[in-house]
C-alpha cells in the first residue's frame, strides 16, 4: 500500500508539471513507472498488481478517461506473446510495449488535431462547451493555417470551465465570447458548426463528456448543424449505456464526492451521455470515423 | 421437323435477346426436352442409366470445348448449364447430336439471312450475342421457396426432388418408388405474398409416403411431421432437434462399397434436407447448421475407418450443440444482467427461449423486476412463456399486442428474441415484433434484441414481403360464443386469409443486440460475420 500511495503521488506530480497532459496520459505514465518498479514474482501477481493500481488511479480521478487508458494499457502490454522462461525477460518486453504505447498516445492528440482542422473553413462561427485541450489543439492548428474564425464558449458550470479556455483562446488571439450555458438554444442559430472534446467514447458511438454537452447536440439536430466530436483513441470505452441513468455513478461525480457524500441524489452528476444519433463525426487518432464505425473500431482494439 | 424449328427460333430469338430472354429460354429449353424424350423412347432405360455416368464427366467440359465462332449455339446451352445445376446430369450423347445438327442448320440459316439483311444489323445482333456469352455465368438465381407463383421453377423444383428419390438408391432400377414429396399450397393467397408456399396443417407432407420409407430416414420423417404441425417450435428447439435427427441418421449410416463416406453422407442428406423444407421452410439457424455438418463431413479424411469417422460426426454435433446454443446463452444472460436493474419494468413478447432464460437467470441473482408479457393471436405463444416465468415466481402482467401503447409509459426496457440477424443489420423476428420495437421508439424506451451468433446469415432483407413464412390460414378461424365467423371463407372469392410467421425490424429502432461476443450496435452484425468467417 505503500507503493500504492508513491503511485498516487507520482500521478499527481505529473499533472502538477504539465497541466497541458491528458490525464489518462499521466495516468498511463504513472503505471509504467509502476510496472518498473514491481517486484511480484508471477505474472498472473504481477497483472493483479496492475489493476489494483489502475482502480487505485480511478478512485483518484474518477474520469472515464482514465479508466479506459488503464484497461488499454494493460491490454496492450499483455496481448503479446509471453513465453519467455524467466520473469525478468518478460517484464522487460512488457515495459517496452509500455513505452511504445506510451509514444503511441503522446503523438494522439497532434494527429486528432491535424485530422479536424481542415473541416473548418474560412469566417466559420464554431461553438465549443466547457474545456477541452483537444479542441484548443484543433483550434490552434486551424489559427496557425491562417484561417479566421470566431468561437463561442459556453461558462459551464458549476466549475466555470468555460472561462478558462476563452483566456486560452484569447492568449492565441482567436475572437472569443462566453455564452451561459442557459443560451445554447439562442446561439445556435448564429453558429456554423460545433466541437466538442470528449472523456469518453462508448461501445454505441455515443460520448460522455461534461454535463450541458446532451443539451447542446439536441440543440444542433434540431438547427441542422454539425456536431463533431474529437477524441483520441484512448478514451474508448467498454460501456454501453441505454440512457443518462444508464452510466455508472462512479464515472458521473467527482471521485472526493464519491468517498464523502452519503446520498447522491443530492449531488449533481458532472457529465452526461450523448447517444450516437446526434453525433455527426468523430475525430480521433485512428481517422475520421461515423458513430457506427466506433463498434468496428472497438472491435478491432479490444477483441 | 422438331430440329429445324428448333434451330429457327434459336436464330430468331437472339434477335429478340434484348428484348424477351428469359421466354425464349425456356421454350428452347421445352425443345430439347421434348426431343430428349423421343429419343429416350428409342432407347431403354439401363443404357440411359450407363450414358448417366458417361455424361456426367464429359457434360463439363462440353461448354469449355465451344468454338467462339458459333456464338449462337453456346449462348442456349450454357443459358442451361449454368442456370440449371441438373444439366449435366441429362444425357450427353444426345445434347452432342444436337448440338452438331443446330449448328448445321444455323450455318445455313445464317447464311440465307446474311443475303436479305444489312450487314451492320447482323454486328449488332452479333453483339448482344457476345455480352449476355459473358454475363451468362453471373446470374444469380432466385431460390426455389421464394418463386412458388413462376410454374417452370415449380416443374423443376419436382423433378429434383423426384431425381433426388433415385440418386438415393444408387443403380436400382425401381423408378415408382418412393418420392420426396411435393407438397401441394392450401387455399387463396394474398397476391402480395403469391411467390411464398402456403401449406395446410390437415395434408401433412407424409401423405404421399408409403410405408415402409426406404428414402427418408425414419427420425427425419418424425421431426418433418413435427415441424409440419407446429408441436416443436422456436429458432434453438428446431436447430437442436435437426442435429439430434442427424445424429440418429449419422448412427444408422453405413457406407454403400466403393463409395467414400465423406461425400456419400453429404448426398445421403440432400433428400432429408428437401423433405425437411417441403415440410416448414429452413430457418437460418437449421441452415447454419447444415452448413456446418455438410463441411464437417467433408472434411473427414478419406482413410478414417467407419466407427471412427462416425464417432468424430457425433462430437461434433454435440460441441456445436454446447458452443453455440448453450454456452451463448450463458454468456448472453451475463450481459445481459448488467443491463437488468433494480425497479426495471421489462417488456418481452412472445416466447423466446433466450429471454426467458435471461430472466430466470437475473431472478435468481436477486434482481428486483416485473415482466409485461405481449401476446398476439393466433399462435398465442406468451402464454408459454408467463407459463415459466410465473413458476420461477416473477411478477408479471399479460397484455395483448393492441394494448401496447397504453402499457408502453410503464415500461422500462424491451427484451426481444430474434430468428435470425440479417448482414445488413435488420431483425428477422416473429411477426409483431418491429411493431413493438416502432412504438417503443416513439416512446424513447430502449430495445434490446438478444440472438446467439449462430443465427447471423449472410442475407440481405429491407422489408417482410420478399422472403416470409405463411402459415395455415385456418389458424385465424376462431369460434366466439358459438359462432364461426370465417368458417367458410374459402367460399368467398374475394377473401383472403393472411397468417405471416416473421417479420423485419429496422436497426434505427434497436438500441442494442447482446450476443455471445458481447454487446455491440445493431449496425456492427457485418463486423461479427466478417471475425467469424476469419476464424473458419
Amino acid at each position: 500500500n505503500v507503493d500504492k500511495n508513491k503511485l498516487v503521488e507520482y500521478f499527481r506530480a505529473q499533472i502538477r508539471e504539465d497541466p497541458d497532459v491528458a490525464s489518462a496520459v499521466a495516468a498511463i505514465r504513472s503505471l509504467l513507472e509502476f510496472l518498473k518498479r514491481d517486484q511480484s514474482e508471477t505474472i498472473l501477481g504481477l497483472r493483479e498488481n496492475m489493476t489494483k493500481a489502475i482502480q487505485r488511479l480511478e478512485e483518484t480521478d474518477s474520469s472515464v478517461a482514465v479508466s479506459s487508458g488503464g484497461e488499454l494499457f494493460l491490454r496492450f502490454i499483455s496481448l503479446t506473446s509471453l513465453e519467455h522462461p524467466d520473469l525478468s525477460q518478460c517484464k522487460n518486453v512488457m515495459i517496452e510495449r509500455g513505452e511504445l504505447f506510451l509514444k503511441k498516445i503522446s503523438l494522439s492528440r497532434g494527429k486528432v488535431g491535424k485530422l479536424c482542422h481542415t473541416f473548418i473553413k474560412d469566417g466559420a462561427k464554431i461553438l465549443t462547451h466547457s474545456s477541452s485541450r483537444v479542441v484548443l489543439k484543433v483550434l490552434e492548428n486551424a489559427a496557425a493555417d491562417n484561417k479566421r474564425f470566431t468561437v463561442y464558449v459556453t461558462e459551464s458550470q458549476p466549475d466555470s470551465a468555460g472561462k478558462l479556455m476563452a483566456q486560452k483562446l484569447h492568449n492565441l488571439n482567436i475572437p472569443v465570447t462566453v455564452v451561459l450555458d442557459a443560451a445554447v438554444g439562442y446561439i445556435m442559430e448564429k453558429v456554423d458548426l460545433v466541437i466538442v472534446g470528449a472523456e469518453g467514447v462508448v461501445e454505441s458511438g455515443g460520448v460522455i463528456n461534461k454535463i450541458g454537452t446532451y443539451q447542446m447536440a439536441v440543440c444542433s439536430k434540431a438547427h441542422n448543424k454539425p456536431f463533431y466530436v474529437v477524441a483520441e483513441s484512448f478514451k474508448f470505452v467498454r460501456l454501453y449505456p441505454l440512457n443518462q441513468q444508464d452510466v455508472p455513478d462512479r464515472f458521473k461525480y467527482k471521485a472526493d464526492i464519491l468517498k464523502t457524500v452519503k446520498d447522491l441524489n443530492q449531488e449533481h452528476p458532472m457529465i452526461d451521455y450523448t447517444p450516437p444519433s446526434l453525433i455527426t463525426l468523430l475525430f480521433t487518432d485512428l481517422g475520421v470515423l461515423t458513430p457506427s464505425a466506433v463498434s468496428d473500431e472497438l472491435i478491432k482494439l479490444y477483441l | 421437323m422438331m430440329l429445324i424449328s428448333a434451330a429457327m427460333t434459336l436464330v430468331v430469338g437472339h434477335e429478340l435477346q434484348s428484348a424477351e430472354p428469359k421466354e425464349e429460354k425456356q421454350r428452347l429449353r421445352k425443345e430439347k426436352k421434348q426431343h430428349k424424350k423421343n429419343k429416350k423412347d428409342d432407347r431403354g432405360p439401363p443404357e440411359k442409366e450407363k450414358e448417366k455416368e458417361k455424361a456426367s464427366v464429359p457434360a463439363p467440359s462440353k461448354p469449355a470445348t465451344q468454338s467462339p465462332a458459333h456464338k449462337a449455339a453456346p449462348v442456349p446451352v450454357n443459358a442451361s448449364a449454368s442456370e440449371s445445376p441438373v444439366a449435366a446430369e441429362k444425357p450427353a450423347k444426345s445434347k452432342a447430336e444436337l448440338r452438331a445438327e443446330r449448328r448445321a442448320r444455323q450455318d445455313s440459316e445464317r447464311a440465307s439471312k446474311q443475303g436479305k439483311k444489312e450487314g451492320g444489323q447482323q454486328s449488332t445482333s452479333s453483339k448482344p450475342k457476345a455480352t449476355p456469352n459473358e454475363l451468362q455465368p453471373v446470374v444469380k438465381r432466385l431460390p426455389d421457396h421464394v418463386q412458388v407463383d413462376d410454374p417452370v421453377a415449380l416443374k423443376k423444383l419436382a423433378k429434383k426432388l423426384e431425381r433426388q428419390q433415385k440418386s438415393g438408391q444408387g443403380c436400382s432400377l425401381n423408378i415408382t418408388g418412393v418420392k420426396v414429396p411435393l407438397r401441394s399450397d392450401y387455399g387463396y393467397k394474398v397476391s402480395l405474398f403469391s411467390h411464398l408456399h402456403q401449406y395446410s396443417r390437415k395434408n401433412p407432407p407424409t401423405q404421399q409416403i408409403s410405408i415402409p420409407v426406404t428414402v427418408i430416414h425414419p427420425s427425419i420423417v418424425r421431426l418433418g411431421l413435427q415441424y409440419s404441425q407446429g408441436i416443436i417450435a422456436g429458432s434453438n428447439a428446431r436447430s437442436v432437434a435437426l442435429l439430434h435427427a442427424f445424429k440418429q441418421v449419422i448412427q444408422d449410416y453405413s457406407t454403400p462399397p466403393n463409395e467414400e463416406l465423406s461425400r456419400d453422407l453429404v448426398n445421403k442428406l440432400s433428400p432429408y434436407i428437401s423433405f425437411l423444407s417441403q415440410c416448414r421452410p429452413l430457418s437460418a439457424s437449421m441452415g447454419n447448421a447444415i452448413k456446418y455438418i455438410k463441411k464437417e463431413i467433408s472434411n473427414i479424411p478419406s482413410q478414417c475407418k467407419e466407427e471412427e469417422a462416425k464417432r468424430i460426426l457425433q462430437e461434433c454435433i454435440d460441441s456445436y450443440i454446447n458452443e453455440k446454443i448453450i454456452l451463448a446463452s450463458e454468456a448472453i444472460s451475463k450481459y445481459a444482467i448488467e443491463k437488468i436493474s433494480d425497479g426495471d419494468v421489462i417488456l418481452v413478447y412472445g416466447c423466446s427461449s433466450l429471454v426467458n432464460h435471461i430472466l430466470c437467470e437475473a431472478f435468481e441473482k436477486q434482481r428486483k423486476f416485473r415482466v409485461i408479457v405481449v401476446d398476439s393471436r393466433p399462435r398465442l405463444e406468451g402464454r408459454e412463456a408467463l407459463r415459466r416465468l410465473v413458476k420461477k415466481g416473477i411478477r408479471c402482467t399479460y397484455v395483448l399486442i393492441s394494448a401496447l401503447s397504453y402499457i408502453l409509459p410503464e415500461v422500462s426496457k424491451v427484451f426481444l428474441g430474434a430468428h435470425a440477424l440479417l448482414a445488413n443489420g435488420y431483425v428477422m423476428s416473429r411477426v409483431g415484433t418491429s411493431q413493438i420495437a416502432l412504438v417503443a421508439k416513439a416512446y424513447n424506451v430502449p430495445v434490446l434484441v438478444c440472438c446467439e451468433t449462430y443465427k447471423f446469415c449472410e442475407r440481405v432483407q429491407t422489408d417482410s414481403f420478399v422472403s416470409n413464412e405463411l402459415d395455415d390460414p385456418d389458424d385465424l378461424i376462431v369460434t366466439r360464443n358459438g359462432k364461426t365467423h370465417l368458417e367458410n371463407w374459402q367460399t368467398v372469392k374475394s377473401l383472403g386469409l393472411l397468417n405471416l410467421v416473421y417479420d423485419v425490424t429496422p436497426p434505427d429502432f434497436v438500441d442494442l443486440v447482446i450476443t455471445d461476443l458481447g454487446m455491440i450496435p445493431c449496425t456492427s452484425v457485418p463486423v461479427v460475420l466478417r471475425v467469424k468467417n476469419v476464424d473458419q
